[in-house]
């Protein structure tokens, strides 16, 4: 701690004031336990009601609020129709066929497209955007949801993919360009950011179920709320970092506002605009696994419903067309972003538009062909793979082959590493915690941080979820050290190898979108419930934000001056840690930030292995319709991100002082 | 369900056959909403079936059925506000209190009982009475050397009972110190990573105690018994003195339950016949337990169970639907 000491300027010795500080926080955890109990165990008499209020304000706000005679869910429900319309246009396109009527007594009037079809124009698609190589990229990963038997949940996916990511993608970039234009825009989103990104959806899923009714609408919405951010964050910081020269440019040859916006500004960020993009993408494979849970089906059910009879290889299978969606879905918008735009062409229409003439007639050929060749149309279920068999085999020989020498493992980790800390950090007085985080913020940011990180904190105190957010706080913070630990030497060796880069990056992706439940059963087996395997889910779940924010400052680091280096005579190890980690130290720190948050995310699931952290009370506030205790709980889950977020964000604005790189924005 | 249907014969003759069909169908039922009604399906076989089954049962009465996914408990807002209409399998044993919750809401109704039973209690394989002679009574588990053969690293000397999620209540804390019983209590976050537990230690033929229920696949799947605890009362639940432990509550087993069927108030008005089927049907572990098995253990799809059952029992649904 001392090591992250303050600017020089303020009189008494930072290394005196934290020791004076840390010399009162062991004083007081060793001998106040009988002189001031309450600073252990926050008193039950003072406890802030929230839970009770938030519920009672949620009752107000689905039941009674109206604005004159229009009631608020009135409201909700028109936005839910306006997101069904077109939801309804592309499901029937893809899965259903346009049906007549409702229910089991719909008559299909047309089918919908053949597979054999989609299969076809998303090749042509990854032809128009990335050349041949792409468009074999797009086949193979649809070919596998084809032929491991998933097709028709995928369709029922994407359908809810295809409408949410524009909705998400347009709605962040309208706010982030907004918060760019309008300074104060900015201070209060982000807050409002920070809270949509790491309150569970758990948290907010009752409420919205009200607001919006059940079905793939609520689940749109949800997903909505979570994938929105990244791509607001991403908005606001890529205009900002436009070089001036761009914007003295769009001045001297006229510009008019809309002009600079739309063909100076949003042009030349087009790259961090598409990592935004990707995010929402991401973001929004992530949710098929909760959006299944109220309503929208696809593969996210089929997930569940295998893992619940213990059918690995399905879970697998299925969970594995999800992240053969998010390849696809993600490389080619990538493409057609870097696609330059191409002359025009000459000609006839039918010259002058080759992709979409292809287009059509594939549509039309393949519709033709499916009436006369049944297969065509729904693949046929004799030509489908299945791999339960195999997985069942495998885990079974591991679990009988490896269990002892696991369990062993797992042991010496248990009880030499996580239940001394956890034993630790439960028996820290609250009151010493929060003044330690309020003084840290004070010394690396000034007194509104300090201010902030206190209050935060005593909130959690006060709302009576100490002892649970102190295990919320040591599993994810072992899980996030792990991560670290192991994904920043991955990304060193990986940086400058494209091919290794090119094999990582695929299966990032994978842990990304891979819905943790289709490795969580498997590893609850080997490791039974508990601590340990919540600590495997989060680090494999984490380990994604470290390697990519590593590999993303490495690559950034300016190959001229890695030049002047060896020029200079520096061995390949000086080069590596004189200059390039240290230049990419503010991106790293950023890849420690995420990596926090990506952990904090994943309590929600493991409270379904057991354990007893904040994620367990959200969970449990779902189960019992309680939305107040789950709200209450998300905050709290959210306050400890927050802290987290601008504790290093303070860290690295100082370190970065100290290296003269000057001031982000 | 949403599933294209394979086509050969080009589309109008089919269509037509179909319209026509529904719309006789239809006819007898005219005072009655044309509307779906929509029953909600969960991530486990034995409600896939249940629901299916009553689906189906509807159709033949004319009514259009929707099925929709949705989380068990997440479903209880959706019931409330209409959107979903017919929740087939509510577990006393596990979604009791959500239930109360949402009936005292006024907005959902309980359609009666399913006829099945919910067991659950305390279970073992088969293969751990070789070191706990005494098992299935409860005493047995007394003995030090049964509960350490029970042990894992964490929990020895004591035994270890892996307990359902926390949200399924159950009392067991209070059942171990009430029987004075040297085990520790461990709770599985999900149904899922109970069995998944229970599937490696039974590979392994390790010792595993642990909370099931039934009708469920597992005791199909698996050999074992319940621990027999000394038979549950209400008293024994609520008057400490009552039982084995005069000083403590909880000193018994676990009750059986009745698994419910609920669904919107509204179904009533809107569909009367459907809502006097829906009251109507009944089913017995014994018959659920064999369709799960043909399903989880033998392979075999969920439609064609609920056809052979719809075939069997013609008389049965008939009489739901007649009155």
């Amino acid at each position: 701690m001392t090591a992250l000491s303050a600017p020089e300027t303020l009189s008494p010795r930072p290394s005196l004031i934290w020791g004076a500080a840390l010399s009162l926080a062991a004083i007081l955890w060793l001998w106040g336990q009988t002189v001031a109990p309450f600073a252990f165990e926050y008193p039950k008499a003072w406890q802030i009601p929230a839970a009770r209020w938030i519920g009672g304000a949620i009752d107000w706000l689905v039941k009674d609020a109206a604005i004159g005679p229009i009631a608020f869910s009135d409201v909700t429900r028109f936005v839910a129709t306006l997101i069904e319309q077109p939801y309804s246009a592309v499901l029937s396109i893809l899965s259903t066929g346009l049906l007549s009527g409702e229910g089991s007594s719909a008559v299909q009037l047309w089918p919908p497209l053949p597979w054999i079809a989609v299969l076809g124009l998303f090749a042509l698609l990854g032809f128009y955007a990335g050349g041949a190589s792409l468009a074999l990229t797009t086949v193979i990963c649809m070919g596998f949801i084809a032929v491991f038997g998933q097709w028709q949940s995928a369709m029922d996916t994407l359908a809810s993919i295809i409408v949410a990511v524009p909705l998400a993608v347009a709605g962040g970039f309208a706010l982030g360009l907004a918060a760019w234009k309008t300074p104060w825009l900015d201070r209060a989103l982000k807050p409002v950011l920070d809270l949509m990104q790491t309150m569970p959806v758990f948290a907010y899923l009752v409420p919205i179920l009200i607001l919006f009714g059940f079905g793939p609408t609520s689940a749109i919405v949800a997903t909505l709320i979570f994938a929105m951010p990244p791509m607001t964050r991403i908005t606001t910081l890529a205009l900002h970092r436009v070089p001036d020269e761009v914007h003295d440019l769009g001045r001297m040859v006229g510009c008019t506002p809309r002009q600079m916006t739309w063909r100076v500004l949003v042009p030349s960020a087009r790259e961090p605009l598409m990592v935004g993009v990707n995010q929402v993408i991401m973001q929004s494979l992530n949710m098929v696994i909760i959006a299944s849970m109220i309503g929208a089906g696809g593969l996210g059910f089929v997930v569940l419903n295998a893992l619940r009879r213990l059918d690995f290889g399905t879970g697998l299978e299925a969970g594995l067309a999800i992240v053969a969606l998010a390849i696809t879905l993600d490389r080619v918008s990538q493409a057609l972003a870097r696609r330059s735009r191409a002359e025009l062409r000459q000609g006839n229409l039918i010259q002058r538009h080759p992709f979409i003439a292809v287009a059509l007639s594939i549509i039309l050929l393949s519709v033709l062909l499916a009436r006369l060749f049944p297969a065509l149309q729904t693949y046929p279920d004799a030509a489908r793979l299945s791999t339960s068999a195999f997985w069942a085999a495998a885990v079974e020989w591991i679990n009988i082959t490896f269990f002892d020498t696991l369990e062993a493992i797992k042991n010496a980790i248990l009880l030499g590493l996580l239940i001394p800390v956890k034993r630790f950090m439960l028996s820290l007085p609250w009151v010493a915690v929060v003044a330690l985080l309020g003084l840290a913020g004070w010394r690396l940011g000034g007194w509104r941080l300090g201010a902030l990180c206190a209050s935060l904190s005593f909130l959690i105190a006060a709302t009576g979820q100490w002892e649970k957010a102190m295990i919320t706080v040591y599993l994810c913070g072992i899980a996030s050290l792990i991560a670290m630990a192991i994904g920043v030497p991955i990304g060193i060796a990986v940086a400058n190898r494209d091919r290794a880069w090119t094999i990582t990056r695929a299966v990032i992706d994978t842990l990304q979108t891979l819905p943790s439940f289709v490795y969580l059963m498997p590893v609850v087996m080997l490791f039974r419930v508990g601590d340990f395997t919540a600590l495997i889910a989060v680090v494999a779940y984490a380990v994604v934000a470290s390697i990519r924010y590593t590999v993303l400052g490495l690559q950034g680091v300016d190959p001229r001056l890695i030049e002047a280096g060896r020029a200079m005579g520096c061995t390949d190890r000086q080069i590596l840690t004189r200059i390039r980690l240290r230049l990419a130290l503010p991106e790293i720190l950023l890849g420690l930030n995420q990596t926090i948050m990506f952990a904090l995310s994943m309590l929600v699931i493991t409270a379904l292995v057991g354990t007893r952290d904040l994620g367990q009370d959200v969970y449990m506030a779902l189960t019992k319709a309680n939305p107040g205790n789950g709200l209450v709980a998300g905050l709290a889950i959210a306050f400890i991100a927050i802290i987290a977020d601008r504790l290093i964000h303070a860290a690295a604005e100082t370190q970065r002082a100290k290296l003269g790189l000057g001031q982000q924005t | 369900m949403r599933r294209s249907i394979p086509f050969l014969t080009g589309l109008r003759p089919f269509g037509l056959a179909a319209l026509i069909a529904t719309s006789s169908a239809l006819a007898a039922m005219a005072q009655e909403s044309t509307d779906p009604i929509k029953l909600t399906l969960h991530d486990w076989t034995g409600q896939l079936i249940t629901t299916q089954l009553m689906g189906e049962v509807l159709k033949k009465a004319g009514y259009s059925v929707e099925y929709v996914q949705a989380d068990y408990l997440a479903q209880f807002p959706g019931l409330e506000s209409g959107d979903l209409h017919v929740a087939m399998e509510l577990w006393d044993t596990t979604a009791r209190d959500a239930l109360d919750a949402s009936v005292a809401t006024g907005n959902v109704e309980v359609f009666g009982a399913t006829g099945m039973q919910a067991k659950e209690e305390w279970w073992y394989p088969i293969y751990m009475k070789e070191q706990c002679p005494g098992l299935p009574n409860w005493e047995a588990l007394k003995e030090p050397a049964c509960a350490e053969a029970f042990s894992t690293a964490e929990t020895a000397p004591k035994g270890r009972y892996l307990g359902g999620p926390v949200t399924w209540g159950g009392y067991d804390e209070e059942r171990v110190a009430a029987l004075d019983l040297p085990f520790e209590v461990i709770h599985a976050g999900t149904d899922a990573a109970l069995f998944a537990e229970l599937e490696s230690a039974y590979q392994r033929t390790a010792p595993i105690i642990l909370w099931i229920y039934d009708p469920h696949w597992a005791p199909a799947k698996f050999e074992g018994e319940f621990v027999e605890f000394p038979p549950y009362t209400a008293e024994c639940y609520t008057d400490p003195s009552v039982g084995l432990n005069p000083d403590a509550a909880y000193d018994c087993g676990k009750p059986f339950g009745e698994i419910w069927k609920a669904g919107w108030v509204g179904l009533k008005d809107k569909w009367p016949g459907a809502h006097k089927a829906i009251q109507a049907f009944t089913l017995d572990n014994k018959e659920m337990g064999l369709m799960i098995t043909e399903v989880d253990l033998n392979g075999k799809a969920i439609d064609a169970v609920v056809a052979d059952w719809m075939a069997a029992n013609e008389a049965r649904w008939s009489a739901w639907i007649a009155q």
